[in-house]
């Protein structure tokens, strides 16, 4: 049997572990992980907060070694092959590993990852032309799936495991879920239906939020062009928020740091301000974790539920 | 957009139409005006054609759309992609505009610009609107 095959049959049975539930918890499920820029810088409490939430899980995230950039935006070009060679490195460290996936926590990364994991796939004399460019590398041999925290809470742990691991649920809490695009679009490399999309719903739900549904959950903030037309982002970011607060949101989720950073940075001055947290950081603090929160956010919770009430107490 | 349109066998077969259908990869002469495109995209307050407008003229052979605003105000988020009943991605139409001036060497980014977001930000526009 190969390494990669050893390594898939390990995994079956860790996945099997972390189903069955904390009387494993001494055995721990380890998982390839991508972090990209954000993650070490802007988005570091992020991070923090989903490797809590998710050793809470049973999982631990083993970082990339020698990982460098995704590029953040993916080439919509034909003959960009260059943009290419970032997101295939990352992807010949996957393979490096032993592995056969990675998981992303950044919207960003997760596009990038694995539309240029499908680019070569799709084309062997691309995948063979950039391998050549990469000559101080192994050959990528394809074959590496990209995992995005939400699609691996929906297929490997369950809504339902989830759901039982929650100590801290945010009963009372209503959280507007927000997607923006790389998450959902293109279609073929969404984490869910564009147009009916459901995973961050159901794992709100898990976490025991109400989900305040608003039409703007995968409606884009502007993203790159905060940059050089900061004007047009405030006026994307002054619609999305206001379809949170007037469909009765308390705070806004995401999983995108330039979402994130759109959402609070380029709001106007006046109207709701609702804070935007990282789906980790709600996960990490329903599964127990402390010190997970911005702020503004953990006292708005701490005033909502009856269990951050409780937990106060003790 | 020029008052008066010269249709001719020459404008349609005109290298750069040919160039945008080479470096989008799409069948641009699949688009049959349904607006859908411009319907949901969030960024046409920025734009001086709708993006099926800007499809139309590259159609037709008209170059004077690489002075369009619409592919500087799109923000790469495939709404249109999505929706498009006939399978165009008018992203990667707009991407292929974007790229026909840069490949010239005109930036369209302002590097002063860039104080105070964070390198995420930096990184999607400089790779987006620099040559």
């Amino acid at each position: 049997m190969s390494g990669v095959e050893n390594r898939r049959q390990e995994r079956k049975s860790e996945e099997a572990a972390v189903a069955r539930g904390p009387q494993e918890r001494n055995f721990r499920s380890r998982i390839p992980y991508f972090p990209g820029c954000a993650m070490k810088d802007q988005a570091r409490d992020y991070e923090r907060a989903a490797q809590a939430a998710l050793a809470a899980l049973g999982c631990e995230l083993v970082e990339l070694p020698r990982w460098n950039c995704c590029g953040t935006v993916y080439s919509l070009a034909n003959d960009d092959l260059m943009r290419h060679v970032g997101p295939v490195r990352n992807l010949i460290r996957v393979q490096d590993m032993g592995e056969s996936r990675v998981l992303t926590l950044c919207a960003m990364c997760y596009g990038t990852l694995r539309r240029s994991a499908r680019f070569v796939a799709a084309d062997p004399e691309r995948l063979s032309r950039i391998n050549a460019f990469m000559s101080d590398e192994h050959d990528y041999r394809g074959g590496v799936e990209v995992l995005h925290l939400l699609g691996f809470l929906r297929d490997v742990v369950g809504y339902e495991n989830l759901a039982s691991k929650v100590v801290r649920p945010l009963t009372g809490v209503r959280a507007a879920p927000y997607y923006g695009c790389t998450l959902v679009r293109p279609r073929e490399v969404g984490v869910d239906d564009p147009d009916r999309s459901e995973v961050l719903e159901r794992v709100l739900s898990a976490l025991g939020a109400e989900v305040a549904e608003f039409p703007y959950k995968v409606e884009c903030c502007g993203a790159y062009l905060t940059v050089g037309a900061p004007a047009i982002v405030a006026g994307r970011v002054r619609d999305i928020v206001a379809s949170a607060a007037a469909n009765g949101a308390d705070l806004i989720v995401t999983s995108c740091p330039l979402c994130q950073f759109n959402l609070e940075a380029r709001r106007p001055g006046t109207g709701p301000r609702l804070p935007v947290v990282y789906l980790g950081q709600l996960l990490a603090w329903a599964l127990g974790a402390d010190a997970c929160l911005p702020p503004e956010a953990e006292a708005l919770i701490q005033g909502t539920t009856p269990a951050a009430a409780g937990a106060q107490q003790r | 957009m020029a008052d008066e349109l010269r249709l001719s066998r020459e404008a349609l077969a005109a290298p750069f139409v040919r160039k945008v259908e080479e470096l989008s990869g799409q069948n641009l002469y699949a688009c049959y005006q349904c607006g859908k495109c411009a319907a949901g995209c969030l960024f046409t307050e920025a734009m001086d054609a709708l993006p099926n407008q800007v499809l139309r003229r590259v159609q037709l052979g008209d170059e004077s759309v690489l002075a369009a605003s619409a592919p500087w105000a799109c923000a790469s988020c495939l709404a249109c992609a999505v929706r498009c009943p006939k399978g165009v991605d008018v992203a990667r139409v707009m991407e292929a505009l974007r790229l026909l001036s840069l490949r010239r060497g005109l930036p369209h980014l302002d590097p002063r610009a860039t104080a105070g977001v964070p390198q995420i930000a930096l990184v999607g526009a400089f790779r987006k609107l620099t040559p």
